[in-house]
């Protein structure tokens, strides 16, 4: 445990409701350079709540990096300034004496505003149940066992897989596009075998759910592999789109 | 039909258009720059080229109908999809991390874009006007490049352009093959340096020329 501590201004985002106006509000905090940036807002939700305020509103389950529902843009990058780590997993100690951090919700038209740093991520669930599974019986793991993958082929399908659905790459993207995740979740069935019955059928209803769901349209300026916590490649984005094309050249939709 | 309708107007189909439109009007943009570059031989061989063009004008204009669609289509696709993805991010952030994720060139895309288009109707109505309607018999094409460029302020609008015509190129290449899914790391960084490559050949290409009549025009008669 290090003795000092950092002198930190922190300008939150507060949003009432969906509808309200939001505005950033100020805090002084005085904290831990061991502190997590979630310790920060839990240690200051205890002294608003003490002071009878409002806490701020944010969201987060498994606090170390694989769950995906911890999302904040913090200075500008979804996650913080540190690549390929979770809101979670970021430390005060990255941050200097008398800095001030700005915290602010992930932001699309797609993923609204429920309260304060906490946004609806439904989309992407819709998305998910669009095609984002196999609809029979792929057997038990030493079934899978049994058919021989090459290795190269099996990490690009579990680099793919690593996505956790955290919707940083929508949150940075300058058109809110979600063409990161989607192309993750087309890839990881696509590269393997038990996901081929349904490869093309899957991309076409995965990506005709994102396009109603509002999400903005790729234009390659890859933010998004930048400020993923996994590292998720665009490689999968490329892949998405080889799949979509060849799909609506091969079937009859 | 409308399956294929239906595909053209998705995202992805959209992106596909503006990567297909996009590498055809490279090809163009190459067969433009070679013609010029028989400006820095000579009056002669010049006039002599284009004339020849000239001579096969019907073929020319059918050439120029499909590059017409060409243009308006990646133009037209360009501004529907810029202006859908604004609709999709209206809320910007307090503090935009996009400097330090993404290339300006990326971002500047719908700007230069919007530039060049601009460019075009401007060029159009110069020196393609001119060489289809007002060279009255005339067959000194290359004079018409001289005097325009000897004017420094049409000398600079058109290098500034190109300049910015090389920003375009920069992202637009390896953009069409990453949403033509052509990525691997085998050839990807082959496919960015090339896109780079082009840039730099189309500006210094089309951006000397104007640079070049510019300070003939000063030395006198050349």
């Amino acid at each position: 445990m290090s003795e000092q501590t950092l002198n930190l201004t922190l300008k939150i985002w507060r949003q009432e409701t969906p509808s309200a106006k939001g505005y950033f509000e100020e805090f002084k905090v005085a904290i831990s350079p061991d502190a997590s940036i979630l310790e920060v807002l839990d240690i200051l939700n205890n002294d608003l709540e003490k002071e009878g305020k409002r806490p701020v509103a944010f969201e987060s389950d498994c606090r170390e990096g694989i769950c995906g529902t911890c999302g904040i843009v913090i200075n500008g990058h979804p996650h913080g300034p540190i690549p390929k780590q979770a809101t979670c997993q970021l430390h005060m100690r990255n941050f200097q004496d008398g800095e001030t951090i700005y915290l602010e919700p992930f932001r699309a038209k797609a993923f609204p505003i429920i309260k304060d740093l906490i946004i609806d991520r439904s989309a992407f669930d819709k998305i998910q149940q669009a095609g984002a599974f196999i609809s029979f019986n792929a057997g038990s793991a030493p079934d899978a066992n049994e058919i021989p993958i090459p290795k190269e082929v099996a990490s690009l399908a579990l680099d793919a897989a690593e996505c956790i659905g955290c919707g940083a790459c929508v949150a940075t993207c300058k058109n809110s596009s979600a063409m990161l995740f989607v192309g993750a979740k087309v890839s990881q069935f696509a590269l393997l075998p038990q996901g081929q019955p349904e490869r093309y059928q899957r991309v076409q209803e995965m990506v005709a759910v994102m396009d109603e769901a509002g999400f903005g349209s790729c234009t390659n300026t890859y933010a998004c592999e930048a400020e993923c916590p996994k590292g998720i490649s665009v490689t999968n984005i490329a892949r998405m789109n080889r799949d979509y094309l060849v799909s609506k050249m091969t079937t009859k939709s | 039909m409308s399956s294929i309708s239906n595909w053209l107007t998705s995202s992805i189909g959209k992106k596909f258009i503006m990567a297909l439109t996009g590498l055809l009007l490279i090809l163009f943009l190459v067969v433009h720059l070679i013609n010029n570059l028989f400006l820095f031989i000579g009056p002669d061989l010049f006039n002599e080229n284009v004339a020849r063009l000239d001579a096969i004008k019907p073929l020319i204009r059918v050439v120029e109908v499909i590059l017409a669609i060409l243009f308006i289509y990646h133009a037209y696709n360009a501004l529907t999809l810029w202006w859908n993805n604004k609709k999709a991010n209206p809320d910007k952030y307090a503090v935009n991390g996009s400097k330090e994720n993404s290339t300006l060139y990326s971002r500047w895309m719908v700007i230069t874009g919007t530039i060049i288009l601009i460019f075009l109707f401007v060029h159009l109505s110069t020196l393609w006007a001119t060489y289809n309607f007002g060279m009255e018999g005339s067959e000194e094409f290359y004079d018409v490049i001289r005097n325009l460029f000897s004017n420094p302020l049409w000398a600079l609008f058109y290098f500034v352009i190109m300049i910015l015509l090389g920003f375009h190129m920069n992202h637009a290449f390896q953009s069409a093959f990453q949403t033509m899914g052509w990525n691997h790391k085998k050839y990807f960084p082959l496919v960015q340096k090339t896109g780079t490559a082009i840039a730099v050949i189309f500006t210094i290409g089309f951006g000397s020329i104007p640079i070049y009549f510019f300070l003939l025009s000063l030395g006198g008669k050349g």
